[in-house]
């Protein structure tokens, strides 16, 4: 009895899921959890570029089907979500995460799987390093940390700058190791380099060790979370000089947290709501219809990874994990909303970055580099 | 010097904090020798009331008075408190202690992703209650506003509950169910109301600390009172559980020793450092600094 009933259960799971008409994606992200604001972004995005797609008739004559897990912004729980969606879901290609230790994470599993993953804003080298079906949708911490080291030390012509990064981040640990070298390389001298951990929410004694250097500049290569917390207890300790950081600043929370104390800081990321470009204006019409606020950057890195992927799709004729990695890697020119989109042969994009101002309790340009 | 100065204020002001969660703890075990692992989630919802009461306050055009945050923030953490104690540890009062140890870490992690539930698990920005002045500064050496209304908040709170544990009759009648349940419902005194009123006083307690944080690290979430909550036993531990001026001397020692070696070592040591002194006196002077066995205990 319990035998057939498990017989017609698993009957009933492995049939109920075949359906020849659409096409099965995975999506893992940080909906919950400490960094929200980077899952919740990136889905909208994921969620527009797939509707997009499916009201043009989808991919290969078949409707795309997004599958979304959480993760709780936990590196063992994106593990999991994504065994889940390979095994379960049976899904044929994956979209996430932001955060690289996460993605660090769940890579090897997409990998040993043969099913092709991209990373809509993993910045550390090592993601893609895991194999060779995993790629990204955005630039690399040695650009983003180089760009800033050179706009810090030539534009600002500040030549003095310490740096206090998260000693459990890999993505805060590769941008200030990078950050440093070439700041040193340019001449500039590192004060000194101090750490806190995730979810830290004292710095005042870290902090007064950076200041009793004397830095005219601190680099903060962390996550929304932390650092409206630190430039706020900076500001407290008396500190007057310049704050910079990377893509994790890039949500509405840097400000909220961070309030007047993070007015005229410096952040690199991928784009800017500023751009003339008709394709990224009408992008944000769009968004802004469908979500109601200007996307960030984490958003236009979801719906250009999830474009990425129709993209090679369309290009390969099949959803075939080995077809579809081919067609990715071969990605040239491809028009997304933050740039010009090449593969290069590690599997990274090759685009521009933008270097964000903090100014007047709002987000403006200040200035885009090249590759 | 400067440098170890302004390191020293770090410490003083963050070991406030860890204070007043460690004298909740501390107050618990002293009554009804009950280690009360839900207690740094406590503070996680004092933290949360002072969220909510404070938007509230200033949505509805009244400007967010400090003190009156604070005390809805200690009125609530004590109801809730209370509630505890009725539902999960008194109908295991006459079980084996380790029934109502687990309980509490199940309450703990109730309150940990119930909290989530109901919150959401992004972290929330604590509105501005206090605009932050530096109150001096000399150099390098500076100390803010905020740090002193963290200080002397902590020390008034300390102070009252030293009045009431020493003066009141409650005071005397908590410490008679200290020293014995039994000998206490004998002479008359209602050890389940005191109980109950212990729940209340050391919930309050740690109901102020969250929003105390919430002024000078204005940034809220669901799992904050984990890691405060561990420092704070161990603080407990150290200045001898039980004893109201050990947890306060045990707080202020581990606030300093925790600033300290992030300044001069590294951060990733900090959180290492608790627990191997929780560790060494377990090992070589279980009573703590201030405790002893036969002391009076609340």
């Amino acid at each position: 009895m319990l035998f057939r009933f498990l017989l017609i259960l698993f009957c009933f799971i492995s049939c109920q899921q075949i359906s020849k008409n659409e096409i099965r994606i995975g999506e893992f992200g940080s909906l919950t959890g400490g960094t929200a604001t980077f899952g919740q972004s990136t889905h909208k995005g994921i969620l527009l570029a797939t509707e997009e797609i499916n009201a043009k008739g989808g991919v290969l004559g078949k409707q795309i089907k997004m599958i979304t897990e959480d993760d709780r912004s936990l590196a063992e729980e994106a593990k999991t979500a994504v065994l889940k969606l390979i095994k379960q879901q049976k899904v044929v290609a994956i979209l996430g995460e932001v955060a690289s230790s996460r993605s660090l994470a769940a890579a090897p599993e997409a990998q040993k799987s043969s099913i092709p993953m991209i990373s809509p804003a993993s910045t550390n080298p090592a993601v893609t390093q895991v194999g060779d079906y995993i790629f990204r949708a955005c630039f690399v911490d040695s650009f983003q940390g180089e760009a800033m080291a050179k706009f810090v030390k030539n534009d600002l012509k500040l030549s003095k700058v310490a740096i206090l990064k998260d000693i459990k981040n890999d993505y805060s640990i590769g941008l200030a190791d990078f950050f440093e070298k070439t700041f040193k390389t340019l001449g500039g001298n590192i004060t000194s380099v101090e750490s806190y951990s995730e979810n830290d929410i004292e710095f005042r004694a870290q902090l007064t060790s950076i200041l009793s250097k004397n830095p005219e500049g601190i680099f903060i290569p962390g996550y929304y979370t932390e650092v409206g917390l630190i430039a706020r207890q900076a500001r407290e300790l008396g500190f007057t000089g310049g704050l910079f950081g990377g893509d994790g600043w890039d949500s509405s929370k840097t400000l909220e947290i961070g309030g007047k104390y993070v007015e005229n800081s410096y952040f690199s990321t991928h784009y800017s709501s500023e751009d003339p470009d008709p394709s990224v204006q009408g992008f944000i019409e769009k968004f802004k219809k469908e979500h109601g606020v200007v996307p960030d950057a984490m958003a236009v890195l979801g719906y250009d990874a999830a474009n990425l992927l129709f993209d090679a799709m369309t290009r390969a004729g099949s959803t075939e994990g080995a077809k579809v990695r081919d067609a990715l890697a071969g990605t040239q020119n491809f028009k997304g909303i933050s740039g010009n989109i090449s593969m290069d042969p590690d599997r990274n994009a090759q685009k521009k970055l933008v270097v964000q101002k903090i100014e007047n309790g709002h987000v403006v340009f200040a200035q885009s580099v090249n590759p | 010097m400067d440098q170890f100065l302004q390191q020293l204020i770090n410490g003083i002001s963050w070991g406030a904090i860890y204070a007043l969660i460690a004298l909740g703890y501390t107050m618990v075990y002293g009554v009804i020798r009950l280690i009360n692992f839900a207690h740094g989630d406590l503070y996680m919802l004092g933290a949360m009331a002072g969220y909510y009461s404070a938007r509230f306050l200033m949505d509805s055009g009244g400007s967010a008075a400090f003190p009156l945050v604070l005390l809805f923030s200690m009125v609530v953490c004590g109801l809730i408190g209370f509630l505890i104690e009725k539902l999960a540890y008194k109908p295991l009062r006459a079980a084996p202690p380790v029934a109502a140890l687990i309980t509490a870490i199940g309450v703990s992690l109730f309150l940990e992703y119930g909290g989530q539930l109901l919150f959401g698990a992004d972290p929330k920005f604590f509105p501005t209650l206090i605009e932050s002045i530096p109150l001096f500064e000399t150099g390098r050496f500076s100390m803010t506003n905020i740090q002193a209304v963290i200080l002397i908040t902590s020390i008034i709170l300390m102070l009252i509950l030293r009045f009431i544990v020493l003066k009141t009759k409650m005071g005397l009648a908590m410490r008679a169910v200290s020293f014995s349940h039994t000998a206490a419902s004998l002479m008359g005194i209602p050890v389940n109301r005191i109980i109950s009123f212990t729940f209340i006083i050391g919930s309050s307690l740690a109901g102020a600390a969250g929003v105390l944080v919430g002024l000078s690290n204005p940034k809220v979430e669901p799992l904050m009172g984990i890691m405060p909550g561990i420092k704070a036993f161990v603080a407990a531990v150290l200045g001898g559980i039980g004893s109201i001026p050990g947890a306060l001397v045990g707080a202020m020692i581990l606030g300093i020793l925790e600033t300290m070696v992030t300044a001069y070592l590294s951060s990733t040591y900090r959180d290492a450092l608790a627990f191997i002194i929780l560790i060494l006196i377990l090992i070589f002077k279980p009573t703590g600094i201030l405790g002893k066995r036969s002391q009076e205990k609340v």
